[in-house]
């Protein structure tokens, strides 16, 4: 217990003589959460949309006012003919082409039946999708006004409609910060248990000090106690700071408890600085381990559902996914943050963090030698 | 009769097909200070991290302070001082930092901490520097200190690997007055090193090539086995029968 208490006074001393270290605690929480949150945000807007207007009527020009009145279109093209739109796709000044054929007025008041066509450009196949989907509401919402306004008249004739009403549950405006922030959170404090804590492993690998220590009777679970627990420590105040980031800048504080996510935390970040752990015994340099760290950084953010329904991954991307601890840790944050989970709710969440952590742990403390 | 706290037979390392310590035998009286001489990969270092507890050898026999180098290496850990050509102490830890860290690991009482650290701070003349970061100290300073730091828990043995590579004459020399005192203290020292000089300030010698011990004997005694004039060129000789490069 003596040598711990030496070892761990000795690690926060050098941390907070680091001033990069500082600045990663400090800065990556506000400058990432004032960044990405705008960055990832899903809603599409600034849609380049080129009309080819063909019927040049009353209700062409009130569909294409529609259009770009919603705020998601901005007209950059108006094209006489098809494929001179389709050269406006082509240049990429446009990316979805509506196409209003001659007589469609005509035909909508005397047959009451139009068609229109929509050709979306899917190299960016989010915004296609989501652009297409915009649109077809926006013609949706145009065709039942136009049908109102002529159905008006006879009273007798009620339309038969059935109204969707959506009701969005624990985030009303589906206001993306509240989704992206959590999940942002948990990346970053996962930034600072793994990669943090092999950084550091490593620099004493390189510059020598760990031989030192090696020839002195430092057994090396009291060695890798002394790297954890400060850098577990750095982890919590990191997230505390991001909290503090995400109150000021968005206004968001938790339905749930803080103790709820803290708690969680804080075995979360024991599977994570495993994961770091793990890494420092397999790299000799600071470069090996930056370069692995960075492998695994972008398997783990990719596959954990931060920017992607796991759900929507095919069945063995989901198993990765459920073996990657960010994962568990982002569903958490943003059930407790969003939704108010208590620690009841996230228990089947907690004992596979605790799995991990146990298994990694176990796995690096065996792979490092103090003899070689 | 003094006894041996070091002894060795046929210790041997092997790395794949290449043998970096070849069956080496040879024993360290207590309070000697014992030279190991070898040029650039003649297994010098191998042979060192080996008696330290640091690798783990693949043949013959060796104990150190009295401990199997096979099995009881934590034991040995607790008994000897180590100072490596690589740079030992904390660059970003204050000088005071350091010995504290050290000798805390070591197992000194706080009392004797304090106390041990304030006498060596004196001993050295670092009063000003003492809570300056080991980093802004000239490197002369920073090995005198590394070698105090290493016989601070006053091991048996101390293992210093090249102690005093890039150090001027005048630091070198107040180093091996150090030494001096350590041995006299009766502790043992066993020092690699390349200067020639600092071979002759040996108690005994020992000049590795290929990795095995080619000639062991105090500095005179060596010199008239080579009808030579100097260590250096007792080295030289044996060193140019060296058939492998590194």
């Amino acid at each position: 217990m003596r040598t711990l208490r030496f070892l761990l006074q000795k690690e926060f001393r050098q941390i907070f003589r680091d001033p990069a270290i500082l600045r990663i605690i400090f800065m990556m929480p506000i400058v990432q959460l004032i960044l990405l949150p705008f960055a990832a945000d899903y809603e599409i807007k600034n849609i380049n949309l080129s009309v080819v207007d063909q019927d040049h009527s009353t209700y062409s020009q009130q569909l294409i006012q529609k259009m770009t009145a919603s705020g998601y279109f901005r007209l950059t093209n108006y094209a006489p003919s098809y494929p001179q739109a389709l050269q406006a796709v082509e240049s990429n000044t446009a990316d979805i082409i509506l196409t209003i054929p001659p007589h469609f007025e005509k035909d909508l008041v005397r047959h009451s039946e139009a068609k229109i066509m929509l050709a979306a450009n899917a190299i960016n196949g989010v915004k296609a999708g989501l652009g297409t989907s915009y649109a077809m509401q926006i013609i949706n919402d145009f065709n039942r006004e136009v049908r109102e306004d002529w159905i008006l008249l006879p009273k007798y004739n009620e339309m038969p409609t059935i109204e969707i009403v959506t009701a969005n549950w624990y985030n009303p405006q589906i206001d993306y910060h509240l989704f992206m922030v959590p999940g942002i959170l948990a990346i970053l404090v996962t930034m600072v248990g793994s990669f943090l804590a092999a950084m550091n492993i490593v620099r004493e690998k390189e510059v020598g000090t760990i031989e030192q220590i090696n020839v002195t009777p430092v057994h090396k679970y009291q060695f890798l106690l002394g790297k954890l627990i400060p850098f577990w420590v750095l982890g919590l105040v990191t997230l505390a700071m991001g909290f503090l980031v995400a109150w000021i800048i968005f206004g968001i504080i938790p339905v749930g408890y803080y103790i709820t996510i803290f708690s969680f935390a804080a075995v979360y970040l024991l599977a994570v600085l495993g994961i770091g752990l793990l890494v420092s015994t397999y790299a000799d340099t600071q470069q090996q381990a930056t370069l692995i760290a960075f492998f695994f950084m972008m398997i783990f953010i990719l596959l954990s559902g931060l920017y992607t329904p796991v759900e929507s991954m095919p069945g063995w991307a989901q198993v990765i996914s459920w073996l990657n601890p960010v994962t568990h840790f982002v569903t958490v944050v943003r059930a407790v943050v969003i939704k108010g989970s208590g620690i009841s709710d996230v228990l089947p969440e907690l004992f596979t963090v605790l799995g991990f952590a146990i298994f990694y742990n176990s796995w690096a403390v065996l792979n490092y030698r103090k003899t070689a | 009769m003094k006894k041996s706290v070091i002894i060795t037979d046929k210790l041997t390392k092997r790395f794949g097909a290449f043998t970096a310590v070849d069956a080496i035998t040879f024993e360290v009286t207590q309070g000697e200070i014992f030279g190991f001489l070898g040029a650039n990969g003649a297994g010098k270092t191998t042979a060192m991290r080996m008696l330290c507890g640091l690798l783990h050898p693949t043949n013959g026999r060796a104990e150190v302070a009295g401990f199997d180098v096979f099995r009881q290496r934590e034991k040995i850990k607790q008994h000897i001082g180590y100072m490596s050509q690589r740079f030992s102490l904390y660059e970003d830890l204050t000088v005071r930092e350091n010995i504290r860290l050290y000798g805390g690991i070591y197992g000194l009482k706080t009392n004797e901490l304090k106390t041990k650290s304030d006498t060596l701070i004196n001993r050295l003349g670092l009063n000003e520097e003492a809570n300056k970061l080991v980093r802004s100290l000239p490197l002369g300073w920073r090995q005198k200190l590394a070698f105090s730091v290493a016989i601070l828990h006053e091991p048996s043995i101390v293992f210093l690997d090249e102690p005093t590579g890039g150090v001027d004459p005048v630091t070198r020399r107040q180093f091996w007055d150090m030494i001096y005192e350590t041995a006299n203290a009766g502790i043992t020292v066993f020092v690699t090193t390349h200067y020639m000089d600092e071979a002759e300030y040996c108690n005994r010698v020992s000049i590795m090539v290929d990795g095995r011990i080619e000639a062991l004997d105090s500095p005179t005694g060596l010199k008239k086995t080579f009808s030579a004039d100097s260590m250096d060129e007792v080295f030289i000789q044996l060193a140019r029968k060296a058939t492998r490069n590194d």
